[in-house]
């Protein structure tokens, strides 16, 4: 299992445009990938849950992969994170 | 028998054509037991693949009309139908339940609507349409029926329906589709959104349209007044084919405006502006030819919540806003509540005369943290482009004095805490107290710009709540009493090398517009979609021309005569 926390920098938390980045990224990868918010723990490759746990800037957030590629899963979503601007 | 009826014009032209009902298929599901739990999983993955192969053709034909910004929606929509938390939410439920596809769908995808719905964020709320839209499309292949789409369109029509979803409006072929009306809908609904951006007139919100009309029926479009006229006879028909010429030919004389800058008949330069409230404006600004911004409103980010906004979110706004104009001149008026515009959070009392009372500047003097955390978001975006600070409500010298000490005080403290903050950017006020403009002498020695904002000049000096119908007779703005403040306005600022701008309705007003001209005003500040029209008008002017007639106006007696002056002679 592979893990990172992120502090999300992004002015306007992790919605729209950017969630889109972050799940296709996920969706690459056989690892099951998580992303726990506030104590909420959603599936990184649904949509729904990302965005449903409306993120907001300054928000601290552990991203968490188990499985076959967990660990390119997160150097990939690290990277996707520091591409889009939205943490580090 | 023609008909007509009125709605919200959501795009601008005209357009007449055989209407065409794009009706909702009867989506009307059964919960059904099931026995085979596996061929109704496959039922289900099946409907799922077809539909996502539909998205996938509808996001290119989108990508490839309207651009990548409108075909991301459909990238949105096919990442709903990849969700393993809706798709194995769905499978579960036909596993554990036996309950068939159709029913499964419906129950996870409402679930899924009405918690986006909830949420407390305008974007999440639009997300739940989203939701609708692709689950509509997976149970119209369960059900096996005809998902009406605007693909099957083959021949010029007018496109009638309840409301139209994101998916419609993307397969609208422009060829065929000459404009649509709709039951619901406002100016800035999705479907009137994409109506402006494809360039099809539209009305939308007309409550009734696919009650007046069958297929086949000729309908006339009117998106410059918001307009269906239903089974229109020859006159009417011979009529709206006229305006339509006219439309057509005035938009190709805009048209060709768009890059140009704003000169009259005899070469004199004035600069057109736009208003703006929020940074997502600034796009309508420059697809019609601001050469600037007249006027950001900056309460917007003040309304619409609980709790003021941050230092940083302001910054953000503020340079965004800068940052996309490219140097072009920017106003920002700083906050202009109270009066009409109320913050619930601020819990201010209720005043007898809230116009007179404690409003703007006022405000913003006495509740100084409010003022100054604005002004140091402004002085922070200041390097990013062509920034001007605007005091609204400004009454006395004292007063603009004061506002302009806090903001120096402001920049020298960001300074220290080594802050970068341009040194050129301007500070001024806005003219809507006659006070003001009778005294604009005084004033043009210490402000680097005036800002005429007629809408409240001229409610203070006729005396007259502009919110009040039956005093709204005396909303004059070509009553010489409101001319003559601008003239000496104007005229102070000229003799002070100072320039003027005006803010209010009366800028963008064709029939203001020669007369402002020839009383020298540098800067017209008007909603974005007057910009070309009245740099049209601008260009067959002649300043010299209308400077010669001022003189008469301002001694005309009356608005009408005004009115009537300006009519014949220019």
């Amino acid at each position: 299992m592979a893990e990172k926390t992120f502090k999300v920098t992004s002015d306007s938390g992790i919605h729209a445009r950017p969630a889109t980045s972050l799940v296709n990224q996920a969706g690459q990868f056989s690892s099951d990938i998580t992303l726990e918010y506030n104590g909420k723990s959603v599936n990184l490759k649904s949509i729904m849950g990302v965005m449903s746990l409306g993120i907001p800037s300054g928000a601290e957030i552990v991203v968490k992969a188990e499985g076959a590629d967990s660990e390119e899963a997160i150097s990939a979503i690290e990277a996707i994170m520091k591409k889009e601007g939205l943490g580090e | 028998m023609s008909e007509i009826i009125s709605g919200i014009a959501a795009s601008n032209g005209i357009a007449i054509a055989k209407a065409f009902l794009l009706e909702q298929p009867d989506l009307t599901i059964e919960k059904k037991e099931i026995s085979d739990v596996q061929s109704e999983i496959d039922r289900f993955t099946n409907a799922v693949q077809k539909a996502k192969g539909e998205l996938e053709k509808i996001k290119d034909q989108a990508f490839n009309e309207l651009g990548e910004d409108k075909a991301a929606i459909f990238a949105a929509h096919l990442l709903v139908l990849e969700d393993p938390e809706l798709i194995d939410a769905v499978k579960g439920k036909i596993e554990n339940e036996k309950v068939n596809a159709e029913s499964a769908m419906d129950d996870i995808s409402s679930m899924f609507i009405s918690m986006f719905e909830q949420m407390d964020n305008e974007y999440m709320k639009e997300r739940a349409a989203d939701i609708r839209d692709v689950s509509k499309r997976v149970l119209a292949h369960l059900l096996g029926v005809q998902f009406m789409t605007p693909a099957n369109i083959s021949e010029e029509v007018i496109v009638i329906a309840d409301d139209l979803t994101p998916s419609d409006t993307a397969q609208l072929n422009r060829k065929f589709v000459k404009g649509f009306a709709t039951n619901i809908g406002g100016r800035t609904s999705h479907s009137a959104i994409m109506a402006r951006s494809m360039e099809i007139p539209a009305v939308v919100g007309t409550k009734q349209v696919t009650k007046k009309l069958s297929n086949g029926n000729i309908v006339i479009i009117d998106g410059i007044n918001g307009e269906v006229i239903i089974n229109p006879n020859d006159n009417e028909i011979a009529l709206y084919e006229e305006k339509q010429k006219e439309y057509d030919a005035q938009k190709a004389e805009w048209a060709k405006l768009l890059h140009e800058k704003t000169v009259t008949k005899d070469e004199k330069r004035v600069e057109l502006a736009a208003n703006i409230g929020t940074p997502e404006d600034v796009k309508g600004v420059l697809n019609n030819g601001g050469e600037g911004v007249g006027l950001y409103r900056t309460e917007f980010l003040y309304m619409g919540r609980d709790q003021l906004p941050t230092e940083e979110e302001q910054y953000n706004a503020y340079k965004e806003v800068l940052v996309a104009m490219e140097g072009k001149p920017v106003v920002i008026r700083t906050l202009d509540i109270g009066g009409d515009k109320e913050l619930p959070y601020l819990d201010l009392p209720k005043e007898m005369n809230p116009f007179l009372g404690f409003r703007a500047v006022r405000l913003c003097l006495e509740e100084q943290e409010i003022f100054r955390t604005q002004l140091r978001a402004l002085l922070r975006a200041s390097r990013y482009g062509n920034l001007k600070i605007m005091f609204p409500m400004i009454a006395t010298l004292d007063e603009f004095r004061q506002a302009k000490a806090v903001l120096m005080e402001e920049k020298e403290k960001l300074i220290n805490e080594g802050v970068e903050v341009s040194d050129s950017f301007e500070v001024g006020m806005m003219v809507e107290i006659p006070a003001t403009a009778v005294m604009a002498d005084r004033f043009a020695k210490e402000v680097d710009f005036f800002s005429i904002g007629t809408n409240d000049l001229i409610q203070y000096t006729m005396a007259a709540d502009r919110m009040n119908e039956r005093v709204s007779y005396l909303y004059q703005p070509y009553n010489p009493a409101i001319l003559r403040l601008v003239k000496m306005v104007i005229d102070a600022a000229h003799k002070e090398g100072k320039w003027v701008g005006m803010c209010g309705e009366m800028a963008g007003d064709p029939i203001a517009i020669p007369i402002l001209l020839g009383l020298g005003l540098d800067e017209f500040s008007m909603s974005a979609s007057s910009i070309l029209p009245a740099r049209s008008q601008i260009s067959r002017l002649s300043k010299a021309e209308v400077e010669k007639h001022i003189e008469t106006i301002l001694n005309l007696n009356t608005n009408e005569e005004v009115i009537t002056y300006v009519k014949e002679t220019f």
